[in-house]
């Protein structure tokens, strides 16, 4: 156990001496960030950038760019998370035969919290709103969200608590609790410290930014399709997006009550979950599994589009299945909110209610297996392409296969009462996140990285990105479900039994091939944007794509399209290339956006300052920053004038500029 | 299933100016929003059905409530939403002048609630009722808590709106930014019903 003190002041609260990391580990750590991000402050200070980024990228209200700020904060937030995963590998090669391994307990139950925490809200949520950011306006032939200061606010917001959860590592301690922070141990009585609040505020403020962008991109599909987009003529990757933006509007407002009423127990003294007074901690685990199992849907439901999209596109058919593709993913949609207790069969309410669970659970198999299905007579008879999205696709079905079976076999509740808890668990999240998730997201980036800057990604260093992860994630689970079956519980620090160590051993080295992976990715990154001239996307569709994101150029000018296109059935674009269209040289009119505006950054600093006092128990602080917040806020509504018009010339210029490029393209 | 051919002299693009109307997305944003609010008051429900019988040897709605009491701040609360009715009224019409002054009313009746609310909330944390006495009490001050709270939260909306309505007039934006609290207003109108019968009456009759 850290040593902490909670005694307070006036001034700072409970923040003082005890504060600053003792542990060697998390100094270094400490004093490497520091330097790096002074470098980065430097370095950006000396090229006089600030003044660009301020008013190109922090203050936009461009989805454009607001989604790739998303997908860099994911990434950004992937190497931390990673970091912690393969702490965890070294401690559990290292912990055998008497040895207490290099992290001590208080230590590594914070690193697995905080790579739970981390990869869930803050990988794989911006990677997937970042995508759905910038996809879906474009995929329904709009200018922007419905939205577009609200989206800009989000965020900010999510980064607001990411902020938080990384100045938990420096400033203090993470929670120790497991990434759901189940009472009674996130009590105020096992947790006392600042840990589970660093957790609550991270989350809290982040999940605010989440439920305003789920609201914001459910009324842009809702409201903003160009006209003839009837339902039924929608992209799959926009359906996909739709369904996910209705989970997540219809369950992150329990997470955050939820741990509104954990707060109250923690600061309040009140009985929601204790073990004394008529508390209920399984009330507790019902609330934020009802929240949680919607939310890997949440998570794996646009990557299925993104899936659904590159099969199409790089078998050059149309998708096999288009309708029950829909109502596949409407079907899961709903099945979502039906199985959130096979998450703890163990808790003891009796097997009617856990058969009913575990049906459910199979059940939802059957419209993801029809998925699976589509994909696969999709590619039959195609011409397949395998470039990068279409390699990332294949081995996602083929991992995702394997984790969709050892999900059913845990759905099972007699198997689950011997598997709770176990490393096969582990092992079959990691299966289907990874396999699922994050081989989707790469897909996606690799799908759509031209779109975005106009030009495509260099092959070969994503070929050795995609065999390091694909190999690595194989050698670094496999062993997990071995170990799993043998009993080996999750979240163990120490080990006596020797027979154990080489699957653990293996597993370490399949998290050094991921390891490889991201860093071949990075340097995928680097060299692209070198050879960028060489790898140019003038016609702004270069993989002969099917829906409306390859009608504009590529990068999309800020309006998307001059013209809003009309829909006349599915594939628009692929209809309207087999129409052989001409893009209109009717006189261009002016096009009424959004003004930028720095509203959205100052809100989402006061809310974090804010969760940063409530954490330290300074509460001046934390009451300034609140009424600076609302203040601030009903500031912002007194400013009528939001929009402006971007003047007939300058779209002229941008579709001369469009019109040139598409000569070259022809040259 | 349209075909390449079927589409090939239909139009492309839309050229013809078209009117984008101003905010033409937000009141559906809001109800999708306070749908979401819904789902908060979902778990305080719930908490409530789940612990609302948890007293922990401590007092029970039967000792604790004054039905009277809440059945007049049920009045001031209903009353409210009437009067924000008048209020919308007034500004479909154009007639700034009573619609600031039925929206002055409402403010008033939410105050009342409010002070209600406080003075019950002081008399049982007076009693040794407070929301750390009980699983019962804590989910009580939660969900009752919650509502006054957003109570008081569309109490200073109210006032903003007022200045706003005061400053630039009933134009479509200030027309929507009413026509949105009058939602939320109403919403924490059948909330409280949900309070009144599931907290109140089925606690004491």
């Amino acid at each position: 156990m850290a040593e902490f003190d909670n005694s307070t002041t006036l001034l700072l609260g409970r923040l003082n001496l005890s504060a600053v990391p003792k542990e060697p580990i998390v100094l270094v750590t400490a004093v490497v960030v520091a330097i790096g991000g002074l470098g980065l402050l430097a370095l950006l200070t000396r090229r006089r950038l600030w003044g660009y980024l301020w008013s190109e990228w922090f203050t936009s209200v461009d989805h454009k760019k607001i989604g790739i700020m998303y997908m860099i904060l994911g990434f950004v937030m992937l190497l931390r998370g990673f970091a912690d995963a393969l702490m965890m590998r070294l401690q559990q090669v290292w912990a055998f035969g008497g040895s207490e391994g290099y992290l001590n307990a208080h230590h590594y139950d914070q690193i697995f919290t905080a790579h739970g925490v981390i990869m869930i809200f803050f990988v794989a949520m911006p990677f997937i709103t970042g995508l759905m950011n910038y996809v879906v306006p474009l995929q329904i032939g709009a200018r922007d969200v419905s939205f577009p200061f609200l989206n800009n606010f989000s965020f900010w917001m999510t980064t607001g608590g990411a902020v938080l959860i990384m100045a938990s590592l420096f400033v203090g301690e993470f929670a120790q609790t497991g990434w759901l922070a189940f009472p009674p141990l996130s009590g105020a009585g096992f947790s006392p410290w600042v840990g589970v609040d660093y957790y609550i505020w991270g989350l809290q403020i982040a999940g605010v930014g989440t439920t305003l962008s789920g609201i914001n991109l459910l009324v842009t599909i809702v409201k903003m399709r160009a006209p003839g987009m009837t339902l039924m003529r929608m992209p799959i990757f926009t359906w996909t997006s739709l369904c996910a933006n209705i989970l997540i509007v219809a369950s992150f407002p329990i997470l955050t009550m939820t741990l509104i009423l954990l707060t109250l127990d923690r600061y309040v003294g009140t009985n929601f979950f204790t073990s004394e007074l008529g508390g209920n901690a399984m009330l507790y685990v019902n609330l934020i599994w009802i929240w949680g199992h919607p939310e890997v849907y949440i998570l794996i439901l646009p990557l299925f589009g993104v899936f659904s999209e590159v099969t199409a596109t790089f078998s050059g058919k149309r998708l096999f299945g288009y309708s029950s593709m829909v109502y596949a993913t409407v079907c899961i949609t709903i099945l979502s909110y039906i199985v959130w207790l096979h998450h703890f069969f163990t808790m003891g309410s009796g097997a009617s209610v856990n058969a009913f669970f575990g049906i459910t659970t199979m059940i939802i198999s059957v419209p993801t297996g029809a998925k699976i299905f589509n994909w696969l007579f999709t590619i039959y008879q195609g011409r397949v392409r395998y470039e990068l999205p279409m390699m990332w696709t294949v081995a996602f079905m083929i991992t995702f296969t394997v984790g969709g079976m050892t999900g059913v076999l845990l759905a099972v509740p007699p198997a689950d009462f011997v598997l709770h808890n176990s490393l096969f668990l582990v092992a079959h999240f990691h299966n289907v996140i990874i396999g699922g998730v994050v081989f989707g997201t790469f897909a996606g980036i690799a799908y759509w990285w031209p779109k975005a800057f106009g030009f495509t990604l260099d092959v070969f260093w994503g070929k050795v990105s995609f065999w390091c992860w694909l190999a690595g994630y194989w050698l670094a689970f496999t062993p997990l479900y071995v170990l799993g079956l043998m009993g080996v519980t999750r979240r163990t620090r120490v080990f006596d039994d020797p027979d154990l160590r080489i699957w653990f051993v293996l597993a370490a080295l399949g998290a050094v091939l991921v390891a490889l992976g991201i860093a071949a990715m990075i340097v995928q990154f680097a060299v692209s944007i070198r050879n960028r001239h060489r790898n140019r996307d003038l016609t702004g569709d270069p993989w002969d794509g099917r829906t409306l994101e390859w009608a504009t150029s590529s990068p999309p000018a800020p309006y998307n399209f001059a013209f809003t296109p009309l829909v006349h059935g599915l594939d628009a674009w692929s209809s309207m290339k087999l129409a052989d269209q001409q893009r209109p040289d009717a006189p261009f009119l002016p096009i009424h956006m959004p003004r930028p505006t720095g509203s959205g950054v100052i809100l989402s600093a006061l809310a974090t300052l804010c969760g940063f006092a409530m954490v330290w128990w300074i509460w001046w602080l934390a009451a300034l920053s609140f009424a600076a917040l609302v203040g601030y806020a009903i500031r912002h509504t007194f400013d009528y004038d939001r929009d402006h018009h971007i003047p007939v010339e300058e779209v002229a210029r941008c579709e001369a500029a469009r019109d040139r490029q598409l000569a070259l393209a022809e040259a | 299933m349209t075909t390449a051919t079927e589409t090939a002299d239909l139009p492309h693009w839309q050229t013809e100016p078209h009117h984008h109307e101003e905010g033409a997305s937000t009141t559906l944003g809001f109800w999708i929003y306070l749908m979401s609010d819904c789902l908060m008051f979902a778990v305080l429900f719930a908490c409530f059905g789940v612990l609302g019988g948890s007293y922990a040897a401590g007092p029970g709605p039967q000792d604790l409530f004054d039905l009277e009491l809440v059945a007049l701040n049920t009045g001031f609360l209903l009353l409210s939403s009437i009067t924000f009715g008048f209020a919308m009224l007034s500004a479909q019409a154009g007639r700034k002048g009573p619609a600031l002054g039925w929206l002055a009313v409402t403010l008033a009746f939410g105050l009342a609630f409010l002070a209600v609310e406080l003075y019950e909330f002081h008399h049982l944390i007076h009693l040794g009722a407070g929301p750390q006495r009980s699983a019962f009490l804590s989910s009580f001050f939660a969900l009752v808590g919650t509502h006054g709270l957003h109570v008081a939260f569309g109490s200073i909306w109210l006032v903003t709106l007022m200045v706003q309505i005061r400053q630039h007039g009933l134009g479509p934006a200030n027309l929507r930014r009413m026509t949105c609290l009058s939602m939320f207003w109403h919403f924490l109108d059948v909330i409280w019903i949900g309070v009144f019968t599931l907290v109140y009456l089925l606690g004491t009759v």
